[in-house]
């Protein structure tokens, strides 16, 4: 186990402060830098999907797993970011600009979200930004003269800077450059008085009232910062689709976020990013399953989300920190090696929270 | 302008479905109340029901008020292990995982009705067929009779229950406050297991009421997302409520598909909205601000 000796500031704020930690993101980053030289174009996007998802985890993760607002509505603003950036460039406005108008809308559109749900908890939220998912929905397929409705809209090519971006690989770099960005302002966010409040709000409201966090603004922030990432990811997927239509963005996308953080580990940025590494290789392990299991189990059509909901309790029940509470327990043993003690990790006996006093 | 017939007629029809709103909303209310969880999987419970229900009558041969009866009781029992072996084991978590937990146990219930009964719309024969002609021109299905009756019986046998039975007050008493019962002693475990059951089986005989309106499908548990509107409009913390809420958007819906046909299918979830804008807790508020 190493100890850490802060003798200066930049220790204190430095992410990766151990070694072991620099070795395991440096080699991850590696590979993903060298990916497009040995995989081949299907995996290649697969993998570009994968950090989309990751993006759109870990916007949804600031606002659920960092402030404690549930939302179910967070493909609506995938939906809107990749709406608003296709109509965008369609018009022949830039990339950049583009992207950059996309995040400000989807953050404003968040904003005025969290303003009104900045009143509401608990689940009186979470149905609130559902109802909020199934409007928008309806709008993208009815306002046929913007989006085309459920005709579909196709998505023109990428062009940054003057330079086409069209090829699988290309694509690939600019979805990289995009996670790269959005983790290191994810995690610098939570060094800053902004996200520790966010933070503080999560864990008691009333206490971080107490304390003097103006708990409305917070949440109004959380939810404006959470929107604009999430658009971000839609501006992304919106190219990797290539073809957009309003059916993409509806519940089952939202669940499929929810479930990425919620099986992920909630309240961890890292667990957004496993997240969807589950979410991308689960369907590639069921269709895997699908051949392996006798063919009057294995080819029944309600297979997928059986096992997908299955997974969902087993995490919840078993691990509820997610494959990030798992991966901590595993570290902590190699890290301590021979020290490591089941009671390290026992849970405290929890009871019921009530929403009625708040 | 409508004429005054069409208008009673759309107030008729959006009463009755308001009162099928309102028979799955009371599950939801009374699970909530017990244990403060949103039984996302609640329309799941109401689909199973109507399943189950067309089971036994197949394997009765037909008789529906004993395939009801067995119907409702097998979801009930149902309810009782959801609560027994896994939502009790999650208590004090954050709401997140225990709304994405209701959630998965929506879709492994669908996905196993499916598996179980096939992906086909099914029939279920009830007693309740015909019309009854209330004026000229204006007639309604006895299916629709029969599920505001239902809710009317079940709110009375509900109240009964909750104000005049042992059980029923101990129930109170653990929804109030879970700790101060079980220092009481009362089984406030038991309970809560007994309450999903309740809930459980009131969604049951909803899917069954609701099935010659709804037909018996693996997607009919969607309803249940439109009843949680209705609860939500009315305050979801009182039965009451609830009850009011759900009549208003079964109302409501079909006017505003008449007039705004764009909309459609929607409208619940628009004025749902703007309740919550206007008073975050429902109309009949529930909540109160914690004082130190």
């Amino acid at each position: 186990m190493q100890t850490l000796f802060k003798t200066r500031y930049e220790d204190d704020i430095n992410f990766l402060a151990k070694t072991g930690e620099k070795v395991r993101v440096g080699l991850v980053i590696a590979f993903l830098i060298a990916a497009p030289l040995f995989l081949q174009s299907y995996y290649l996007s697969e993998l570009g999907f994968l950090l989309v998802y990751a993006i759109a985890g870990i916007g949804l993760m600031i606002l659920t797993g960092h402030t404690g607002q549930v939302s179910f509505g967070h493909a609506a603003f995938l939906g809107i970011g990749a709406y608003c950036h296709s109509i965008l460039i369609a018009h022949g406005v830039p990339f950049t600009v583009s992207v950059v108008l996309t995040m400000i809308l989807c953050g404003l559109v968040g904003m005025a979200l969290g303003r009104s749900a900045s009143k509401m908890h608990g689940f009186y939220l979470a149905i609130a930004t559902l109802a909020f998912l199934i409007l928008v929905e309806t709008l993208l397929g009815e306002w046929k003269s913007m989006t085309n409705g459920h005709a579909g809209l196709a998505v023109p090519g990428m062009k940054i800077l003057g330079i086409s971006m069209g090829k699988a690989w290309q694509q690939y770099y600019v979805d990289l450059f995009f996670v790269l960005a959005v983790v290191v302002g994810a995690s610098n966010l939570f060094r800053s008085p902004t996200g520790r409040s966010f933070l503080a709000v999560r864990d008691s409201e009333l206490s971080a009232r107490s304390l003097g966090v103006n708990v409305e603004w917070v949440k109004i922030q959380s939810f404006g910062v959470s929107a604009a990432i999430t658009g971000l990811a839609g501006v992304l997927l919106a190219h990797q689709l290539s073809f957009l239509s309003p059916e993409v963005f509806s519940v089952l996308e939202s669940l499929k976020l929810m479930l990425m953080i919620v099986v992920g580990g909630l309240g961890s940025i890292l667990g957004a990013i496993f997240g969807a590494i589950l979410i991308s290789v689960l369907p590639i392990a069921i269709s895997f399953l699908k051949d392996v299991l006798p063919p009057n189990i294995g080819q029944q059509a309600g297979l997928e989300p059986l096992l997908f909901g299955v997974i969902i309790v087993l995490f919840i029940v078993f691990e509820p920190q997610g494959i990030y509470g798992r991966w901590m327990k595993i570290r902590y043993f190699f890290e301590t090696f021979p020290y490591y003690r089941k009671s390290s990790f026992v849970r405290q006996k929890s009871y019921l929270k009530t929403e009625r006093l708040r | 302008m409508l004429p005054v017939n069409d208008v009673i007629h759309l107030a008729v029809t959006g009463l009755a479905q308001g009162c099928a709103y309102g028979l799955i909303a009371l599950g939801f209310v009374l699970i909530y109340k017990a244990t403060e969880v949103v039984n996302f999987a609640h329309g799941e419970f109401m689909m199973l029901g109507a399943f189950a229900v067309l089971a036994w009558s197949e394997a009765l041969g037909g008789s529906f008020w004993p395939a009801f009866i067995l119907g409702c009781l097998s979801i009930g029992v149902v309810g009782y292990l959801i609560d027994a072996q896994i939502m009790r084991r999650i208590i004090g978590q954050s709401s997140a995982s225990i709304f994405i937990m209701t959630v998965a146990f929506g879709f492994i219930f669908r996905s196993l009705a499916g598996m179980i009964w096939g992906w086909k719309t099914l029939m279920l024969d009830t007693p309740f067929s015909g019309k009854i002609v209330l004026a000229e021109g204006l007639s309604i299905g006895v299916d629709r009779i029969a599920i505001v009756a239902a809710t009317i019986i079940l709110c009375v046998v509900l109240y009964l229950f909750f104000s005049r039975t042992r059980y029923g007050i101990a129930m109170q008493a653990a929804s109030q406050n879970q700790l101060a019962a079980y220092y009481m002693g009362i089984p406030v475990k038991r309970l809560v297991s007994i309450t999903w059951a309740i809930g459980a089986m009131i969604a049951a005989s909803a899917g069954a009421l609701l099935a010659p309106v709804t037909q018996v499908d693996t997607m009919i548990g969607f309803l249940g997302i439109k009843a949680l509107a209705g609860a939500i409009v009315g305050g979801f913390g009182s039965i009451p409520g609830a009850l009011i809420g759900c009549l208003l958007i079964g109302i409501i819906e079909p006017f505003a598909d008449y007039f705004m046909p764009e909309v459609k299918g929607v409208s619940a979830y628009i004025v749902m909205l703007l309740v919550l804008f206007i008073r975050p807790q429902g109309l009949i508020s529930q909540t109160f601000q914690k004082k130190v």
